[in-house]
C-alpha cells in the first residue's frame, strides 16, 4: 500500500513533482538519504520478525543460549553500521546545507529578479522593487530566471512555501530571511503559508505564476498602467485582518516601504485583533 | 468580584461543546454519587488520596494518564474527521476558532497529560521495587507532584467549558501567543495549566533522580541496576535540567502577557525567536525524557520473555546516557526553516543525526537479545516486536527531516506530523502499554487477559499505519500542519484512510477498558500467586503481588544486574524460597504516614491559576496564601513516619507463604 500511494503521489504534485532547480536538488537528497537508510532499515525489520519467529519457546530446533549477552565483535559491528550511515548522511547534511543555503545565489547566468514579500493576516503581498509594482496574493515571475527573495511579516511569524520549487522560509515580524528559487518552465504552482499563524491560516494560499520572458514584461507593464497605489495609507488598509480571497495588483509602490516594516516601524501601530 | 468572568465565558451558543460537556459532567456526577452511596470516601482518602506510596501514586498516574488519553483521542477523532470533510469548498463542521483549539489541545493534552503521567507512573511505581527499597527519597513530595499533575489536568479540562482553550498550537509560539493577537484566555489557560503541571513534574524528578542516586539494595553499584532504572535515571536527570528552562521561558510569556514586558513581542528590542529556541531547548529532551523509560521497559521485555540477559548490557548504558547528552545539543532541528546560516544547520543536522548512533545499537541489542532465546510471545513481546519494526521507520524518516535541505521541504508538513506520530506512538504509547501490561500483575495481583491484550495490540498496530502512512503521503504532496480545510481534491482519499485507521485505534482504546472489565472480573482464573508471574530477572518479581507497603521485608543483597534471576538459579524453587523467607528474623520497618499535603496544595494551586488566568486577583491571593500555609504546616510536622512491627511483617510473609503452599 506504502509504494503504491507513494508512487501515487510522486507523479502528481508535491515535493516529488519539483519545477525549478533546488527542488530538483533536494528531490535528489530525498531519495538518496532514504535509500542509504532503507540499506540497514530493512534488513533490521527483516531480522527482528525472523529472530523472534524463529526462537519462539515452542520452536525445538532452535538453540537457546539462556547465558549469552556479550561478544565483541557483534558489538563493534552494531556500533560501527549506524557510525557508518551517519557519516555518509552528515556529509550530505554538510554539503546539502551549504549549496541549498536559501540566502546563497543560484549558480545562473541570467541576471535574478529581486522580490519582496510581505506576510499579513492572512495575505501575502509580493513587491517587485525594480519594477515598483506590487502584487497581492499572485506572484508573477518569469520561468528560467533566478528569483531572489526578502521576506519579512508584519505581525506574527509565517512560512513562505511553494512546494514544486523547494525550499521554505520563515516570515518574521522586524526580520529579514532571504531565499532564492527558481522555476524552470512556465507552469502554476501553489504556494502557502507552513506556519500556523491564526484564524484565517488555512486560506492563506496564493498562486505563483511562471510565464515566459515576453508575457512577464507584458504583466508589469499592464499592471503599471491600472491599479491603485500602494502607500503607508493603503498599506494600513492591508495590515487590517482579512482572509485572502482574491488577487489584486498595485501600480505604484512607495519606496522603501518593505524596510519601513521589516524595521518594526509600523508595529506599534497595528491594530489589535479582537477576539 | 470576578475579574474578566462572566456568563459569557460559558459557550452556550456551541451545542457540541455543552454537549459534550453535559456528558461529562454527568458521569463525573454520577461516579461521586456512587462513591458517597457506597461510602467510599473514608476508603478513597486513606489509601489513594493521602497516600504517599510509590506503588499507589504510580497507578494513579497511569489512571490520569488512561483518563486524558481519552480525552485527547476524541479531539484526534475530531481532526481527523474534519479534515475527511474539508475539501474542496467544504469548510468541515468546526469553524477555524474551534479546530484551532482542538489541535492544541491535542498536542498539549498527549505529551503533558497523557504520555508524561504514563511514563512517570511507570517509573514511580517500578523504580523501588527494581532498587530493592522501601520507598522513594522523598515520599510526600512524590505525593505533591502527582497532585499538582492533577491540578494542571484540572485546569486544561476546565478550558472546555468556562471560556476557550489556546489557539496557538501546543507550543504556543510568539508573537502570536501574544495579548495583541492572543487577547482571550486560551493562552493563559495554557500557560497556567502548565506552570503548575510543570512544577509537579520538576519535583518528581528531583524525587527520582535522588532515588535513583541515593536509594539502592545493599551491594547494587550502577553496574548492577537493572536497565529500566539506568533509563529513568537518564529520563530523570532530562527533567531537572530541562523543565526549569520549560518554567522560566513560560514566566516571561506570562509577563509579557500580564505586566506588558517585551521578551517575545515585536516592538521595544524583544524577539519572538528567543521564544522558539528556549521552549526547544526544553523540547527536544523532552522527547527523550518520553522515550528513554519506553526503551527501558522494551529491555526488560525482550530479555525476560526471551529468557535471555539483555546483549550488549554496557552498550546500553552508554546508548542510554549518549542520547541524554546529546538531546541538548540539537534543538535548533525544529526550525532549521528561520535561516540561521548553512553552518549552524549543518552543525544541528548532524548533531541530530549522531543520535541515530546510540539508537541505533539499542534496536541491534535488542535484535541479539532475540538471538538465541526461548521467546514466549505475551502481549508485552507484541507491543516490543511491534515497536522495534515501527520505530526504526520513525528513526529513519527523522534521520532525512534532520538533513537541513531535506527539512526546507518537509518542514511542519504532514510528513513530520506523520514523523513524530510514528515515534511518540510507535515508541511511547507502545513501551507505556508494554510496562502496563508487564507489571499490571505486580500492581494488583492478577494478570490482564491476554486474547485481549493481543487485539489491542492489533488495533494499535495497524490502526497506526493505517493512519499515519497516508500523512507521509499527504506531506509529500505538499500538504501542511493546523489546515482547517484544503481545497486539493486528491488529498481527500488519504484522508479518508488515515480517519480509517483512526476508527480502529479509537477501537483498541475501547478494547483496553474491556480487557480491563473482564480481567477484573475473571481475576480469580489469572491470580498470581508466586510474585514472578512471568518469571522475571529483576528484584520486584522477589516479593509478593502486590507487594506490601514496606516492599522488601529484608533489603535484598545485590551482586549482579539480574539479582533475581541469579537468586533463582541458586536458591532453587519457589517454594525453597518461601520456606527459608519464614524462617527469616524480622525487624520493625518505619513507612511513611499518610499525608494529604499534595491534595491540599493542589486544590490551592488550582484556585491559584483559575483566578489568575480570570484576573481574579483576591482569589489569586487567596490561593497563593492558602498554598504558603500548607506549605509551612507540612514543614513544621514531625510525625512523618509510622511502624510496623516484626511480628506484623512476619505475619505477611507467614500468610503469603501459606498462599504459596496452597496454590
Amino acid at each position: 500500500m506504502t509504494s503504491a500511494a507513494l508512487l501515487m503521489a510522486s507523479c502528481s504534485e508535491g515535493v516529488l513533482d519539483p519545477h525549478g532547480p533546488v527542488g530538483k536538488a533536494e528531490r535528489v537528497i530525498l531519495y538518496d538519504a532514504t535509500a542509504i537508510m532503507l540499506a540497514v532499515v530493512i534488513p533490521v525489520i527483516v531480522l527482528t520478525l525472523v529472530f523472534a519467529w524463529w526462537f519462539r519457546a515452542k520452536n525445538k530446533r532452535a538453540h537457546y543460549r539462556p547465558d549469552w549477552e556479550y561478544s565483541g565483535r557483534i558489538e563493534m559491528i552494531i556500533w560501527s553500521i549506524p557510525a557508518l550511515i551517519v557519516l555518509f548522511l552528515g556529509g550530505i547534511a554538510w554539503t546539502g546545507s551549504h549549496d541549498l543555503d536559501p540566502p546563497a545565489p543560484l549558480a545562473d547566468s541570467a541576471a535574478p529578479l529581486d522580490i519582496e514579500v510581505i506576510s499579513l493576516d492572512w495575505r501575502w503581498l509580493f513587491i517587485y522593487p525594480h519594477e515598483g509594482i506590487a502584487s497581492l496574493n499572485r506572484l508573477v515571475v518569469p520561468a528560467g530566471v533566478p528569483l531572489r527573495f526578502r521576506l519579512t511579516s508584519t505581525t506574527v511569524m509565517n512560512s513562505f512555501f511553494v512546494p514544486q520549487l523547494g525550499s521554505q522560509i520563515y516570515t518574521m515580524p522586524n526580520m529579514v530571511t532571504r531565499l532564492n528559487l527558481k522555476a524552470d518552465q512556465p507552469g502554476t504552482f501553489e504556494g502557502l503559508s507552513a506556519q500556523f499563524s491564526g484564524d484565517g491560516f488555512s486560506d492563506m494560499r496564493f498562486d505563483l505564476v511562471a510565464t515566459e520572458a515576453e508575457a512577464f514584461k507584458d504583466w508589469v507593464n499592464t499592471t503599471k498602467s491600472q491599479g491603485g497605489v500602494l502607500d503607508s495609507t493603503t498599506f494600513e488598509e492591508l495590515v487590517k485582518p482579512a482572509k485572502a480571497d482574491g488577487a489584486q495588483t498595485y501600480a505604484q509602490v512607495s519606496e522603501g516601504l518593505f524596510d519601513k516594516i521589516s524595521l518594526g516601524s509600523r508595529a506599534a501601530v497595528s491594530p489589535q485583533r479582537g477576539r | 468580584m470576578f475579574g474578566r468572568l462572566t456568563w459569557a465565558a460559558i459557550p452556550f451558543d456551541q451545542p457540541v461543546v455543552m454537549i459534550a460537556s453535559g456528558i461529562v459532567g454527568f458521569v463525573i456526577f454520577c461516579v461521586l454519587a456512587l462513591v458517597t452511596f457506597k461510602g467510599w470516601w473514608p476508603y478513597l482518602w486513606r489509601e489513594w488520596i493521602t497516600s504517599v506510596d510509590h506503588k499507589r501514586i504510580g497507578v494513579m498516574y497511569i489512571g490520569l494518564a488512561l483518563l486524558m488519553l481519552v480525552r485527547g483521542f476524541s479531539d484526534a477523532m475530531l481532526m481527523r474527521s474534519q479534515l475527511a470533510l474539508a475539501a474542496g469548498h467544504a469548510q468541515g463542521y468546526l469553524p477555524p476558532e474551534h479546530y484551532d483549539q482542538i489541535f492544541s489541545a491535542h498536542g498539549t493534552i498527549m505529551i503533558f497529560f497523557v504520555a508524561m503521567p504514563f511514563v512517570i507512573g511507570l517509573m514511580n511505581f517500578v523504580l523501588p521495587l527494581q532498587l530493592g527499597v522501601r520507598d522513594v527519597a522523598f515520599p510526600v513530595l512524590n505525593s505533591v507532584g502527582f497532585w499538582l499533575s492533577a491540578a494542571g489536568v484540572l485546569l486544561v479540562n476546565v478550558s472546555l467549558v468556562v471560556g476557550e482553550f489556546a489557539r496557538t498550537g501546543w507550543l504556543a509560539y510568539p508573537p502570536l501567543s501574544e495579548v495583541a493577537y492572543s487577547p482571550g484566555v486560551g493562552v493563559d489557560y495554557y500557560l497556567w495549566s502548565l506552570q503548575i503541571s510543570g512544577l509537579g513534574t520538576l519535583l518528581s524528578g528531583i524525587n527520582l533522580t535522588t532515588t535513583i542516586l541515593k536509594l539502592r539494595a545493599p551491594g547494587m553499584g550502577y553496574r548492577q541496576m537493572p536497565i529500566f532504572c539506568w533509563t529513568a535515571l537518564a529520563s530523570n536527570l532530562l527533567i531537572v535540567a530541562a523543565f526549569p528552562i520549560l518554567t522560566a521561558t513560560f514566566a516571561m510569556l506570562l509577563l509579557d502577557r500580564y505586566c506588558g514586558f517585551h521578551f517575545f513581542t515585536n516592538e521595544l528590542g524583544g524577539n519572538p525567536m528567543m521564544y522558539v529556541n528556549l521552549i526547544w531547548c526544553w523540547g527536544h529532551p523532552e522527547v527523550y525524557i518520553l522515550i528513554l523509560p519506553a526503551f527501558g521497559v522494551f529491555s526488560e521485555v525482550v530479555a525476560t520473555f526471551s529468557g535471555k540477559p539483555l546483549f550488549g548490557r554496557r552498550s546500553m548504558v552508554m546508548a542510554t546516557m549518549v542520547i541524554c547528552v546529546l538531546s541538548f545539543l540539537v534543538w535548533l532541528h525544529h526550525f532549521f526553516t528561520m535561516g540561521a546560516g548553512a553552518d549552524v544547520n549543518a552543525f544541528f543536522g548532524i548533531m541530530t543525526m549522531l543520535i541515530a548512533v546510540p539508537t541505533g545499537v539499542k534496536v541491534f541489542n535488542w535484535l541479539f537479545t532475540l538471538y538465541g532465546g526461548r521467546i514466549r510471545f505475551t502481549t508485552p513481546v507484541y507491543w516490543a516486536i511491534g515497536f522495534m519494526v515501527t520505530f526504526v521507520i520513525g528513526g529513519m524518516t527523522g534521520v532525512l527531516m534532520a538533513i537541513p535541505p531535506a527539512d526546507f521541504v518537509l518542514h511542519n508538513s504532514l510528513f513530520l506530523i506523520a514523523h513524530f506520530h510514528n515515534v511518540i506512538i510507535g515508541g511511547v504509547v507502545f513501551g507505556v502499554m508494554a510496562g502496563i501490561t508487564y507489571w499490571f500483575p505486580k500492581a494488583f495481583g492478577f494478570t490482564l487477559n491476554e486474547r485481549l491484550g493481543k487485539s489491542v495490540f492489533w488495533c494499535w498496530f495497524v490502526g497506526f499505519y493505517l493512519a499515519f502512512t497516508p500523512l507521509y503521503v499527504l506531506g509529500l504532496m505538499g500538504a501542511t500542519r493546523r489546515m482547517q480545510h484544503y481545497s486539493n481534491m486528491h488529498w481527500q482519499p488519504f484522508m479518508l484512510v488515515a480517519m480509517a485507521g483512526a476508527l480502529l485505534i479509537l477501537l483498541g482504546i475501547v478494547l483496553t477498558g474491556v480487557q480491563l472489565a473482564v480481567s477484573i472480573r475473571r481475576r480469580n482464573l489469572n491470580r498470581d500467586v508466586t510474585g514472578d508471574p512471568w518469571n522475571g530477572r529483576t528484584l520486584e518479581w522477589s516479593i509478593p503481588s502486590p507487594p506490601p507497603a514496606w516492599n522488601f521485608a529484608q533489603l535484598p543483597p545485590v551482586d549482579r544486574a539480574d539479582a533475581f534471576w541469579a537468586m533463582k538459579q541458586q536458591r532453587g524453587t519457589a517454594q525453597e524460597r518461601q520456606d527459608r523467607n519464614v524462617k527469616r528474623a524480622y525487624e520493625t520497618i518505619h513507612v511513611p504516614r499518610n499525608n494529604p499535603t499534595g491534595f491540599f496544595l493542589a486544590f490551592f494551586a488550582v484556585l491559584l491559576g483559575f483566578s489568575l488566568i480570570w484576573h481574579i486577583w483576591w482569589g489569586a491571593g487567596l490561593g497563593l496564601l492558602g498554598a504558603i500555609v500548607v506549605c509551612l504546616i507540612q514543614a513544621w510536622r514531625t510525625d512523618g513516619e509510622t511502624e510496623v512491627s516484626a511480628e506484623k511483617v512476619a505475619a505477611f510473609e507467614r500468610l503469603h507463604g501459606v498462599q504459596e503452599g496452597a496454590a
